[in-house]
Formats: C-alpha cells, structure tokens, sequence
C-alpha cells in the first residue's frame, strides 16, 4: 500500500495536473483507508480557495 | 440631483486617497507582493505605479478601502503576470538552489514516521468551516505570518499558482524549472502552509 508521503504528494499534484488511471487507482485505495490524507486532500482544496481570496477580504471590514 | 451625487461621490472617494496610512500600507503590500513575484524592483514598483494611476482614472467606482484594494490589486496581478510573461527566465539559477533543503527533511521527519505513515499528533484534522475567518483581519494576518515564513522560492511559486492562477506548464516555462522541480515546491510549499494554518488557525482558534 501507498505511504502517506507519497499520498500527500499526489494529493498536492493532483490540484496541478491530470494523474493517470493508476495514479487515481491506488491514491483512492490509499485514501479509503486513510482518514488523515483524506483530509489532507480537502485540505489542498481548502488552500486554494483561500489563497483566491488573498487581498480580496484584508481589512475587508471595520 | 445625480450629478450633484456622482459629484459628490467622487469627493468622497477621493479621500481614500488622502488618506495617507491607509494609501502608504496599501502601497507597501503591494510593492511586497510585486517584488516576491517578479524579483526585481523598478519592474514592481512601475507595476504598482500603474495600477494605482489606473485606480485613481476609475475613482468613481469605489466608496470603501476595501473596494478600492481589491481593484488594484486585480490590476496589479494581471501586470505581474503579463511581466512574468514578458521577461522569461528571469529567475536567476541561483534562485533555485534558494530554499531550505535541510529544514524540508527536518519538516518531513516531523510529519511523517520512518514507514512514511503520518505521525499520530500530526495527522490532519477536519477544519470546520474553512471558510470561517476569511472575513476577519485576525485570519490574514495569520495567513501572512504562515506565508511569510515560507522560503521566498515556495511563497512565490505558491501565489504564482493559487492567487495568480497560471498553470504549471506556463509557470515551469516562464521561469525555466522542470515540472517534477516545481511539483515537489508546490507539495512542500501546502504541506507547510497548511501545517501552519492548522496550529494557528483552525486549531488555536478552537483554545481561545
């Protein structure tokens, strides 16, 4: 089974690029079993949204 | 009775001019931003003067600080990223070899035992509601703090990619790295960041 550094790293790669079929394969297996890299991979989602709004709500209010 | 608003109006908003802390802490966000992504100091400081000049032109537009920030800064993105453009490999090699080697290892030794599994204490927690803070002052200077304290190299191919949006391929072309140089940048770059944002963030907040 996958380790979680290479999951991690996949899980970050994937926000990048397409990851091929057996990329997909064996980071879905990782991740079914794995509820830290599972949120590690919301986490990523999570970053970028975040960084989008970098500047758009600084000293938004007050 | 328009006219006499609209004039009035600009008036009002022209005083977001005046106001000189707020313009000068403005500026130097900006001119920050402007020389982590284009490493040079005329271009960045021509890149705000721009974008300022051309938020002065459109004064109408805006009544609030917030208002005005996000429009020059829309501005300044797009120049940074048609400068980016423009000069090529302007990154110097040195550049590349920038950057915390040694505390990457230290960084992955923390996170993850010797079977590459994540230690217990710092596997990633569920962060409620991420969008929680995004309104508040409180979460982008901690955001800041956490960018901050990346190496320069990771910051700016961070925002390259999140905030000013370019797509690898474009990124490793422009600034002449190897796709697997920048993905291993990028992967260090989040695992830090978010490693950052858990303990100071989603997490210390809960403790207050």
């Amino acid at each position: 089974m996958m380790k979680c550094t290479e999951a991690t790293q996949l899980l970050s790669e994937k926000m990048d690029r397409s990851l091929s079929s057996k990329e997909k394969i064996n980071l879905g297996v990782h991740t079914a079993m794995c509820p830290a890299c599972r949120q590690f991979g919301k986490q990523m989602l999570s970053l970028r949204k975040i960084s989008q709004q970098y500047v758009n709500h600084k000293e938004g209010n007050n | 009775m328009t006219q006499a608003l609209s004039r009035s109006n600009e008036q009002t908003n022209a005083q977001l001019f005046h106001d000189t802390e707020f313009m000068e802490s403005l500026r130097a966000q900006m001119i920050k931003f402007a020389v982590l992504q284009v490493r040079n100091d005329a271009l960045a400081e021509d890149a705000v003067q721009e974008a300022m000049i051309s938020a002065y032109q459109n004064i109408e537009r805006f009544n609030r600080q917030a208002a005005l920030k996000t429009w020059v800064f829309a501005i300044l993105k797009n120049k940074l990223i048609d400068i980016l453009r423009k000069e090529k490999r302007y990154t110097s090699v040195s550049l590349l070899e920038e950057g915390a080697g040694r505390s990457d290892e230290a960084l992955l030794e923390d996170l993850f035992n010797e079977k590459g599994h994540w230690q217990k204490d710092e596997r990633p927690k569920k962060w409620d509601e991420p969008d929680h803070g995004l309104e508040s002052q409180h979460f982008w200077r901690t955001f800041d703090v956490c960018l901050d304290a990346l190496p320069a190299k990771y910051s700016r191919f961070f925002m390259m990619r999140e905030f000013l949006e370019l797509d690898t391929n474009e990124i490793c072309d422009n600034e002449d790295v190897t796709v697997s140089n920048l993905n291993t940048t990028l992967f260090r770059a989040r695992l830090r960041l978010r490693e950052c944002l858990e303990d100071n963030w989603f997490q210390g907040e809960k403790n207050t």
